[in-house]
């Protein structure tokens, strides 16, 4: 379980967290959508501990993340992060981009690793890309692979930081399609993200972040249908048109 | 008008003596560049350490080291220091100089390197879990070493050169001293120094083609 409460996060005279109270639940998928600047990226560095929050508190699994004594390094085994820009290793195959980690963070051998990194890549679709380096995969394989790396530490929780957004419109597809394969597998997830058919689709409950603040949160149905607060009508009817 | 009378076999009869300088002409370059890179790493963690002191040291050290002539760092290394009594004999000195110059431009060689490399993919190694120091190591440093591989062989090269200079400061016994003495003895000056040059250029040919050679097999992707 990922519980939040009341963070407040600044950078220089700009909070972009106003006291965020969320908790997910594992196996719960929850989508978070907002504009540019609402904060919803921000929060996801939070949880793993990658940025400092000023106040509030984060608990993973019950672990305070930003508790001074906490092993962030072992903390972030639980938590796999993709973010918008794939950061694929450039001087590592495909194959040695998964099994970095498992290997040099979970001291597993290099048989056993190449196992797992194999069994993880084909699971995202590339399993004909074993010992091809990053810079001959497309945007949406790079993609995958990063997808199929954090996966490869067998984290509780996924956190997906617009997964999409930096991808050729026709790529989009199969990244989604490898998140719906992930939600359907039960895989606890936050993912933040301006696809708002894919978060209707997939979504236990949906986020919406406005300004710092979380405006609304409920069902798919209640977000995109019946929205509450008109502040998340007014982006959902934006977005939908 | 012209008169010279080439000799080469008197010049080819010396080969092997010039080819013992050689010996020590690599042996100079090679531990010069082992401590320049051991510096240079050291100056440029100096420089991104954000400390006052350590930011000028680095500073200092890489403006002088590029901006004044490779002879006068090797001139401060034997008779400037000598003037504070500290005499060292002209292999240690020469030694010192040439290291002096490797690592402040390899230093800067490096802080470019560690610069191309986005901040992105240390984020990425830390969000699985690697520490900071595994993160660099695999992830951040051989990405470095592929960009800082050509100036180091360049540098490389540059210290092979500059070895021709420690005869200013009392050098006999690398390639370059121990032609000037033959010279002395023989006068045959133009085939002695023209295999010597044949000498450097097979010398720095080979570091070229070893260092593609290697760099073929490094650096695959």
């Amino acid at each position: 379980m990922i519980e939040i409460e009341n963070v407040r996060k600044s950078f220089g005279p700009l909070e972009v967290l106003k006291g965020i109270d969320l908790t997910v639940k594992k196996g719960e998928v929850l989508t978070i959508i907002g504009g540019s600047g609402s904060g919803k990226s921000t929060l996801l560095t939070c949880i793993n501990g990658l940025e400092p929050i000023d106040s509030g508190r984060i608990r993973v699994d019950g672990t305070e993340v930003h508790a001074r004594g906490t092993d962030l390094n072992k903390l972030r085994r639980k938590l796999g992060i993709v973010f918008q820009q794939w950061n694929a290793f450039p001087h590592l195959t495909v194959i040695e981009n998964v099994m970095l980690a498992p290997r040099k963070v979970l001291g597993i051998g290099k048989a056993e690793a190449a196992a797992i990194a194999e069994k993880q890549l084909s699971h995202v679709g590339l399993g004909d890309k074993l010992d091809v380096y990053p810079s001959r995969l497309s945007g949406g394989q790079q993609q995958r692979m990063a997808i199929a790396r954090a996966l490869a530490m067998s984290p509780g929780y996924m956190l997906f930081d617009e997964v999409t957004s930096a991808l050729d419109p026709q790529l989009v597809g199969e990244v989604l399609d490898t998140l719906r394969m992930l939600a359907s597998e039960g895989m606890t997830m936050i993912c933040v993200t301006h696809e708002m058919k894919f978060a209707r689709e997939v979504s236990d409950r949906v986020a919406f972040f406005s300004k710092g603040v979380m405006a609304e949160i409920g069902t798919p149905q209640q977000i995109f249908d019946a929205p509450l607060n008109a502040e998340t009508a007014a982006f959902v009817k934006l977005t939908q048109d | 008008m012209f008169s010279y009378t080439f000799q080469w076999k008197q010049a080819f009869a010396k080969l092997p003596l010039m080819l013992d300088g050689a010996l020590v002409t690599v042996e100079i370059a090679l531990l010069s560049m082992a401590l320049g890179i051991v510096l240079a790493v050291a100056l440029t963690g100096f420089r991104l350490s954000g400390n006052r002191f350590l930011v000028a040291v680095t500073a200092a050290w890489v403006e002088v080291a590029r901006n004044t002539p490779a002879l006068f760092q090797i001139y401060m290394a034997h008779f400037g220091i000598a003037s504070f009594g500290v005499h060292l004999s002209p292999y240690v000195s020469l030694l010192i100089g040439i290291t002096f110059n490797n690592a402040g431009y390899l230093s800067e060689n490096f802080r470019g390197a560690l610069k191309a490399i986005p901040d992105t993919q240390a984020r990425a190694a830390r969000s699985l879990g690697m520490s900071a120091v595994q993160a660099f190591g695999y992830v951040v440093l051989p990405q470095m070493l592929r960009i800082a591989f050509l100036p180091i062989t360049n540098q490389m090269v540059w210290a092979i050169l500059m070895t021709s200079l420690g005869v200013t400061v009392g050098m006999n016994f690398d390639l370059y001293g121990v032609t000037q003495d033959l010279n002395a003895l023989t006068f045959r000056t133009f085939e002695l120094f023209a295999l010597a040059a044949v000498i450097f250029y097979v010398i720095t040919k080979i570091i070229q083609i070893g260092a593609r050679l290697i760099a073929n097999r490094l650096f695959r992707y």
